[in-house]
C-alpha cells in the first residue's frame, strides 16, 4: 500500500501543529465487501422457491455477468468506505470521520471516555486485528475503530488512556502501557460448575421435559410436540455454553489506567474501565451458590453495556476486588445491614427480611432479595438525586422508601425504611451525595 | 472539581433547619379544573341524553358516573395542587408532591446537567410554564409544573448560576 503513505505525508505537512490523520487496518474493506453479497443471500434465503426458480432460469453467461459485476462492485463498495475512514488523537479528542455520502464526524473528549474495549472475534484473531470501542455517556452505540492492527489497537488504547489520564502531550507515546497487575482469575473447573448451579437453565430443561409431555396427552402429535421440545431443550443449553465461551478465563488486572478484564473463548474481550467511572457495583449470591460462598460481582458504568466484573468468585475475593475498584469502601457484612421494622411486614409479606440497608463513609449500601441476594454498593460521589417515595399503604404501616440515582441509570433503592428514618436519610444522603464529591477522584486522574 | 461551596459555608447553617417552601400559583389549579369541567361536563350531557333517548330513562342515570368523577375530581385536583412545593437550599433543590402517592426529591445543584423550561399553547394562554432539571441520571424526575413564565425564568437563571458554581460532572 503505497497510495495511503503519500496521502499520509502530504497530511502531516499540512498540518504539522494538527494531529496525524490515519486508517484503518487494511483488511477492514474484506469484511465491509460482504455486505451487498450478505443482502443477496439474505434475500435468497427469505425466499427459497422464489431463489430456486429464477437461478434455473438464469443462463450460464448471465450468472458469470452478475458474478463479473457483483464482485468487484462489493469490492469498491469495501474499499471506498475503508479509503473515507480516517481517525487522529488530537490532545483532547478521538476524531473519527466517516461516510462516503452521508459525512459523519465525531469527536470523542478523552476526558469523558468512561471504558475503552479491544475486541477481537474469532475470525478477526486469525487474521491478527482487533476493533477498538469507546464508552462515551449520552451515546446510543459505541463508536467503534473496526479494524485495527492488533499491536496497533493496543497502542492506540494506551496512547488515548495516557491523555484521558492527563499526561503531558509530549509524554503520551512514551508512557505506553500501564503495567497490569493481576488481582483475580477464574478457573474454568469453577466457572462450569457455577453455571451448572444457575437455576435458570435448570427451569428451562425442566420446562422442555414437562410443556412436551402436557402436548402430548393434549395432542398426540409428535411434531408438535419436537418443535416445542428442541428449542426449549437447546435454549436451556446454549444460554450456558454460551455464557461458559464468554466468561471462559476471566481474568481481572489492576493498572494505573484502571481496571482491565479480559476473557472469551473464542471471542476475546479486553476491556479497560479508568478509575473513578464506576457508578454502581452489585454482589449477587445465588442460592445454589450460597454453600459454596460464590458471589458474582456486577457494576455500571454509565453509557457502557459491560455489566460484569466477576462471574463467580469466594465471597471473600469479590470483595478484595470490589474494595480495589471503589477505593476507599469495605463491603459491609451481613450484620452491619439493618432490616426494615417488623410491621413492613404488612407491605412486602415474607421478602421485607431480605431489604437490608447500612451507610458509611463512602458508599450507600443496600440489599434486597431472600433466595438471590442481591446488595448493591453507590459511592457517594457517584448519587445524582435522591428521592423519598410512600404509597398510600406504606404511610399507614409508617414506612417509606429512599431511592438513590447514579449516572449510570441504575436506581439503586431502600425498601420500606421507617418514615422518620427515611426522611432523616433522605437529608444527609444529599449531603453526602454533595460533599462525597470533593474527596472522589477527579476526571483526569493523572493530572499534575 | 469543586469549587464555591467552602465559601457558602455562613448560609449553609439553615441546612439542618426546616426548608422554606414555596407552593405552585393558583394558574395551574385553574387550568386543570378547566380541563376537567370541559371533558366531563358534555360527556354527562352525551351519555345521559343519548342513554335517555335510545335506551331508556332507567338508562340515562349511567350519566352520574362522569358526574361523580367531576365532583370528585375536583376537590382531588386542589389537594395535588397544595401538595406540590419546592425549596431552594443553600446547595440543592427540594421537591415535594402528591397526596396519597407522596414523592420527594433532592436535586444537588452541581449534579445539574440541564435546565429546560417548556410551556405549551394551553400553559401560554393561561400564562404558566413548567420548569425541568436534567441530571446524569435518567431517572431523576424533577418537575415544576405550573410556574409563572417570570418565577420559570428567574428559577432556571438561578439554578444555572449555582449549577456552574458547583459543577461537578459525573
Amino acid at each position: 500500500m503505497t497510495a495511503p503513505d503519500v496521502h499520509e505525508d502530504v497530511r502531516d505537512q499540512d498540518l504539522s501543529a494538527e494531529a496525524r490523520e490515519r486508517r484503518l487496518h487494511p483488511v477492514t474493506p474484506l469484511r465491509r465487501a460482504w455486505a451487498p453479497v450478505a443482502i443477496v443471500l439474505g434475500w435468497a434465503v427469505h425466499d427459497l422457491n422464489e431463489a430456486q426458480r429464477r437461478l434455473a432460469q438464469l443462463t450460464a453467461t448471465t450468472l458469470l455477468i452478475g458474478i463479473a459485476v457483483l464482485i468487484p462492485a462489493a469490492a469498491l463498495y469495501g474499499f471506498l468506505t475503508w479509503w473515507f475512514t480516517h481517525f487522529s488523537v488530537t490532545d483532547a479528542e478521538l476524531r473519527i470521520r466517516t461516510g462516503l455520502l452521508f459525512r459523519r464526524t465525531a469527536h470523542i473528549r478523552l476526558d469523558r471516555i468512561q471504558a475503552v474495549d479491544v475486541t477481537q472475534p474469532l475470525l478477526a484473531r486469525f487474521v491478527g486485528v482487533a476493533k477498538l470501542k469507546l464508552d462515551v455517556i449520552g451515546a446510543d452505540k459505541k463508536d467503534e475503530l473496526a479494524y485495527l492492527g492488533e499491536r496497533e489497537a493496543r497502542e492506540l488504547r494506551a496512547e488515548l488512556l495516557a491523555r484521558a489520564a492527563g499526561f503531558a502531550p509530549e509524554t503520551v507515546r512514551d508512557v505506553g502501557e500501564a503495567p497490569a497487575e493481576q488481582i483475580l482469575h477464574v478457573p474454568p473447573r469453577m466457572l462450569a460448575v457455577s453455571l451448572l448451579l444457575t437455576g435458570g437453565p435448570w427451569a428451562m430443561l425442566l420446562a422442555a421435559v414437562v410443556v412436551p409431555a402436557l402436548l402430548w396427552f393434549a395432542t398426540h402429535n409428535l411434531w408438535t410436540v419436537l418443535a416445542v421440545a428442541v428449542p426449549l431443550a437447546g435454549g436451556a443449553g446454549t444460554n450456558s455454553v454460551g455464557r461458559f465461551i464468554k466468561e471462559y478465563d476471566w481474568t481481572v488486572g489492576e493498572s494505573p489506567d484502571g481496571l482491565r478484564i479480559d476473557h472469551g473463548l473464542l471471542d476475546r474481550d479486553h476491556e479497560t474501565v479508568p478509575p473513578g467511572r464506576v457508578q454502581t457495583v452489585r454482589i449477587v449470591e445465588p442460592l445454589l451458590w450460597r454453600r459454596r460462598g460464590w458471589v458474582r460481582v456486577e457494576l455500571a458504568v454509565a453509557g457502557s453495556s459491560n455489566s460484569v466484573l466477576v462471574p463467580v468468585a469466594p465471597r471473600e475475593i469479590a470483595e478484595g476486588v470490589v474494595e480495589r475498584v471503589l477505593p476507599g469502601v469495605t463491603v459491609p457484612g451481613a450484620e452491619a445491614l439493618t432490616r426494615p421494622p417488623k410491621r413492613a411486614a404488612w407491605c412486602v409479606p415474607v421478602w421485607w427480611r431480605g431489604y437490608g440497608l447500612v451507610t458509611t463513609d463512602a458508599v450507600f449500601v443496600s440489599r434486597h432479595g431472600l433466595m438471590r441476594r442481591r446488595l448493591a454498593l453507590v459511592p457517594h460521589a457517584k448519587v445524582q438525586s435522591v428521592r423519598l417515595t410512600q404509597g398510600p399503604w406504606e404511610r399507614f404501616r409508617g414506612v417509606a422508601d429512599v431511592h438513590v440515582d447514579t449516572g449510570a441509570d441504575k436506581t439503586v433503592t431502600a425498601r420500606l425504611r421507617d418514615a422518620g428514618e427515611a426522611a432523616e436519610l433522605l437529608r444527609a444522603q444529599a449531603d453526602r451525595s454533595r460533599t462525597g464529591r470533593k474527596v472522589a477522584r477527579p476526571d483526569r486522574w493523572m493530572a499534575p | 472539581m469543586e469549587t464555591g461551596t467552602e465559601g457558602t459555608a455562613a448560609p449553609r447553617a439553615g441546612a439542618g433547619a426546616e426548608p422554606v417552601w414555596t407552593g405552585l400559583p393558583r394558574g395551574l389549579l385553574k387550568v386543570r379544573r378547566l380541563l376537567l369541567v370541559l371533558w366531563l361536563v358534555p360527556l354527562t350531557a352525551a351519555v345521559g341524553v343519548l342513554l335517555g333517548v335510545f335506551a331508556g330513562g332507567v338508562w340515562a342515570a349511567f350519566a352520574l358516573l362522569p358526574l361523580a368523577g367531576l365532583l370528585w375530581g375536583w376537590p382531588m385536583l386542589g389537594r395535588n395542587w397544595r401538595s406540590w412545593r419546592y425549596a431552594e437550599r443553600a446547595d440543592d433543590l427540594l421537591i415535594s408532591r402528591g397526596v396519597l402517592w407522596r414523592e420527594e426529591t433532592i436535586v444537588p445543584y452541581g449534579r445539574m446537567q440541564l435546565v429546560e423550561v417548556t410551556s405549551g399553547p394551553l400553559e401560554r394562554k393561561f400564562g404558566l410554564a413548567s420548569l425541568q432539571l436534567h441530571t446524569a441520571a435518567a431517572a431523576t424526575d424533577a418537575t415544576i409544573p405550573g410556574l409563572t413564565p417570570a418565577e420559570a425564568e428567574r428559577l432556571r437563571d438561578r439554578l444555572t448560576e449555582l449549577g456552574e458554581a458547583r459543577s461537578a460532572g459525573l
